[in-house]
């Protein structure tokens, strides 16, 4: 494809293949997590009954990281769950960092900033105190 | 009902989700959501949390293959996701302050769009002659078809951002992946060829999904026992979708599907306005 630069190691097509990639085993990962602690959930309370038909909002084991690996410790059937949401919402997060990584080896600096912008935003809904 | 049942039956309206939404190109969460509130009388909350989930499940299930097959326009995505991202956290605030049954009627009025976006002809020339921004944020690219590599350009750049960024505060006020605009701001504004707009759209669907995602996680509203049947059935309807595409005529499939759609709609936007949410 570019014959005339030996040096261009990194292309569009590798970038495809590793975010291709990202994409695949972030999602297989974080479905092979939820069904872990799905069976143990349903193990565990299969036979009581749903209540969803109010909104209290989960508790803090839920939906924070630090909860989430408190309730891991103890081995809660919900928190295995939650990890596997984590992962796959960090799926297409993760996808934005390899390709920062993948723009900045083939030295495209405007896609370098343009991913930054994007990736800035996502952090900053993550730790920007948006949980009001 | 036990927890047990409405796991079993979540599970089987999840797979059926995520096998619709791959074969008509609308996202999981047209379906998840109806299914949760209508059928279950689950909080609309929860039923956003667990949609969000299903919108970034299709997307990164479904865009690994299309991205590999070089299809996808990468720098595109990746630039149009600055207006979604922004959108996506700009609508999941919005939320806090919208009644939940204006979030209904918002939901059900997006859904009927969505289903006549899916009957409308699209584009499928690739344009010859790029506008002048196209060419300095190297936007214009190729994609494989049958007949050979296509090369296309694109125009109206600032007017497919624009869209992007309604596409985005919907998709954080709604947790939808708002598909339906996101092809309509790259198909009509930019004149992305069809093939190439539907799987760039996907693509930036899990982006988008996940910018709003992580805060309604922070908030409550992601609840671990739907979101594993969710998850679950979502990833493997849209597989076994990715694997019927191939083999069967959707053309119908997609006309039913969007009448049913439609018919959820107006009952949800019903509902909206009784108050029923």
């Amino acid at each position: 494809m570019n014959n005339s630069k030996e040096t261009k190691r990194v292309t569009d097509y590798d970038m495809q293949q590793l975010i291709g990639q990202v994409l695949r085993y972030g999602v297989l990962i974080s479905g092979l997590v939820a069904i872990i602690g799905g069976i143990w959930y349903l193990f565990q309370q299969g036979s009581g009954l749903p209540d969803y038909g109010t909104f209290h909002g989960e508790g803090e084991g839920y939906t924070s990281l630090p909860g989430i690996i408190k309730g891991l410790g103890q081995g809660s059937a919900k928190e295995i769950i939650q990890l596997g949401v984590v992962i796959l919402i960090a799926t297409p997060i993760l996808r934005i960092v390899f390709s920062l990584v993948a723009f900045g080896m083939e030295r495209d600096k405007l896609y370098v900033l343009i991913t930054l912008i994007v990736l800035s935003i996502i952090l900053f809904s993550t730790f920007g105190g948006l949980s009001i | 009902m036990t927890i047990l049942t409405f796991t079993l039956i979540l599970l089987l309206g999840a797979y059926l989700a995520g096998l619709a939404g791959s074969l008509t190109g609308l996202g999981g969460g047209v379906v998840i959501i109806p299914l949760l509130t209508l059928f279950f009388h689950v909080d609309i909350r929860y039923a956003i949390g667990a949609a969000l989930i299903a919108s970034i499940a299709t997307s990164s299930g479904s865009a690994s293959a299309y991205v590999k097959e070089g299809i996808t326009n990468i720098r595109l995505g990746m630039f149009l996701e600055i207006a979604t991202t922004a959108g996506a956290v700009l609508g999941a605030i919005l939320a806090i302050y919208t009644p939940v049954n204006i979030v209904a009627i918002l939901f059900g009025a997006t859904l009927i769009f969505s289903a006549a976006m899916t009957m409308r002809k699209k584009h499928e020339g690739a344009l010859a002659e790029g506008s002048q921004l196209s060419y300095l944020l190297k936007l214009n690219s190729s994609y494989p078809t049958k007949d050979g590599i296509i090369d296309y350009k694109l125009k109206n750049i600032g007017g497919g951002f624009s869209i992007m960024t309604l596409a985005g505060i919907l998709s954080g006020l709604l947790g939808i992946g708002s598909g339906a605009l996101k092809v309509l701001a790259m198909d009509s504004a930019m004149r992305v060829p069809f093939r190439v707009s539907t799987t760039t759209s996907n693509f930036m669907v899990g982006v988008t999904a996940a910018a709003s995602a992580v805060v309604y996680l922070q908030r409550g509203y992601i609840d671990p026992g739907i979101a594993f049947p969710v998850i679950i059935g979502v990833l493997a309807g849209a597989f076994t979708g990715s694997k019927l595409l191939m083999k069967i005529d959707v053309k119908w499939l997609k006309v039913i599907f969007s009448f049913a759609i439609t018919a959820i709609a107006l009952n949800m936007i019903y509902n909206g306005f009784n108050h029923k949410f």
